[in-house]
């Protein structure tokens, strides 16, 4: 009875052994986790800049401190890196890599530029005075606005490393793969951003 | 065998891959970013066409929507890719953020508006 019974069901067959995936299957997964858990520290320190943001201890406030014209430039700067970090990737799937090297130089020229406003900025910050131990509202701002610039400090020597590899092996599935993670990590960057000259700039100036 | 394999391969090429954009999707991409940043730095460089409520409210929604159209055109957010995991793990994320957002700026006011008389608020003058 059983015998028959069991019979009649089809086999089920389980595929206990890995199966084969190719190199990197999982590395775009992989890096879209990494950003995620970044965003959740650039979480904390918006809700440090949201606690402390108006904590000036008597100090200068954002209105006297903040110049919006060399926060939209340097807004500009990234947008436009990220115009043309797209155009890089678009160049790497047309199999052009000459194309690919000069838009990814176009970006890091972009960045760079960004990088440079923000630490002129800082030092003029710096110089006046206000500096991240002049008060709560200080501290919680280099900390939040100075590790978006550590971001894209590591993100430009990412880039140059990635120029070298490209330059040198061409656009082999690896590279393309290592271009593919950069582009998240430097449009992820943007993003951040958005949320850095929104509510840090112009609500801090508008407050 | 290989056949199996080769096919594998192919599948997880075309969709296993990060989905890309065009030359026309990333150039609209920046046109609107272009605008939801250039909006926001306009009202509040005028200062005074709005009143500072107003000017904020429009700050935080060209926000919002300028994280959504990066999010689409720039990294191409869609429930399909790595089988709808990319998508679970930022809903997962933004839950997370909004709770740790909401919490701190919560607490911390109630915090701020029970203090000692005296003792002086987070604002005031040390």
């Amino acid at each position: 009875m059983a015998t028959t019974a069991a019979g009649t069901e089809a086999p089920a067959f389980y595929d206990l052994d890995p199966h084969e995936h190719p190199a990197g299957g999982s590395t775009m997964l992989g890096f879209w986790l990494y950003l995620m858990s970044d965003c959740l520290i650039f979480a904390m320190l918006f809700a440090a800049w949201g606690v402390y943001g108006s904590a000036y201890a008597g100090g200068p406030t954002p209105k006297e401190l903040f110049d919006l014209k060399l926060v939209a430039v340097n807004t500009a700067m990234l947008l436009f890196s990220s115009l043309t970090y797209g155009l890089a990737m678009i160049a790497s799937d047309e199999d052009r890599r000459g194309a690919t090297l000069g838009w990814l130089a176009a970006t890091a020229v972009f960045g760079a530029a960004f990088l440079g406003i923000e630490l002129y900025e800082f030092s003029h910050l710096l110089h006046e005075g206000a500096g991240p131990q002049r008060s709560a509202f200080l501290s919680s701002f280099f900390t939040l606005v100075g590790t978006h610039g550590l971001h894209v400090t590591f993100g430009l020597v990412w880039l140059a490393v990635l120029m070298v590899q490209v330059a040198r092996g061409g656009l082999i599935p690896a590279n393309v793969r290592r271009l593919q993670c950069l582009s998240l990590f430097w449009h992820f960057l943007d993003v951040i951003w958005i949320g850095v000259f929104t509510f840090v700039y112009l609500l801090g100036v508008l407050r | 065998m290989s056949a199996h394999h080769d096919a594998h391969g192919a599948a997880a090429d075309h969709d296993g891959g990060a989905p890309h954009g065009t030359r026309k999707s990333y150039l609209i991409g920046f046109a609107l970013s272009v605008l939801l940043t250039a909006v926001p730095f306009a009202i509040v460089m005028a200062d005074g066409i709005v009143g500072p409520q107003t000017a904020a409210g429009i700050c935080m929604v060209f926000a919002v929507v300028q994280i959504l159209v990066h999010m689409v055109y720039f990294l191409h957010m869609n429930t399909k890719s790595e089988n709808g995991w990319t998508m679970m793990a930022l809903i997962f994320t933004v839950i997370v953020v909004v709770i740790a957002l909401t919490g701190s700026l919560w607490v911390m006011y109630h915090m701020n508006a029970n203090m000692m008389p005296g003792m002086g608020d987070m604002s005031g003058g040390m």
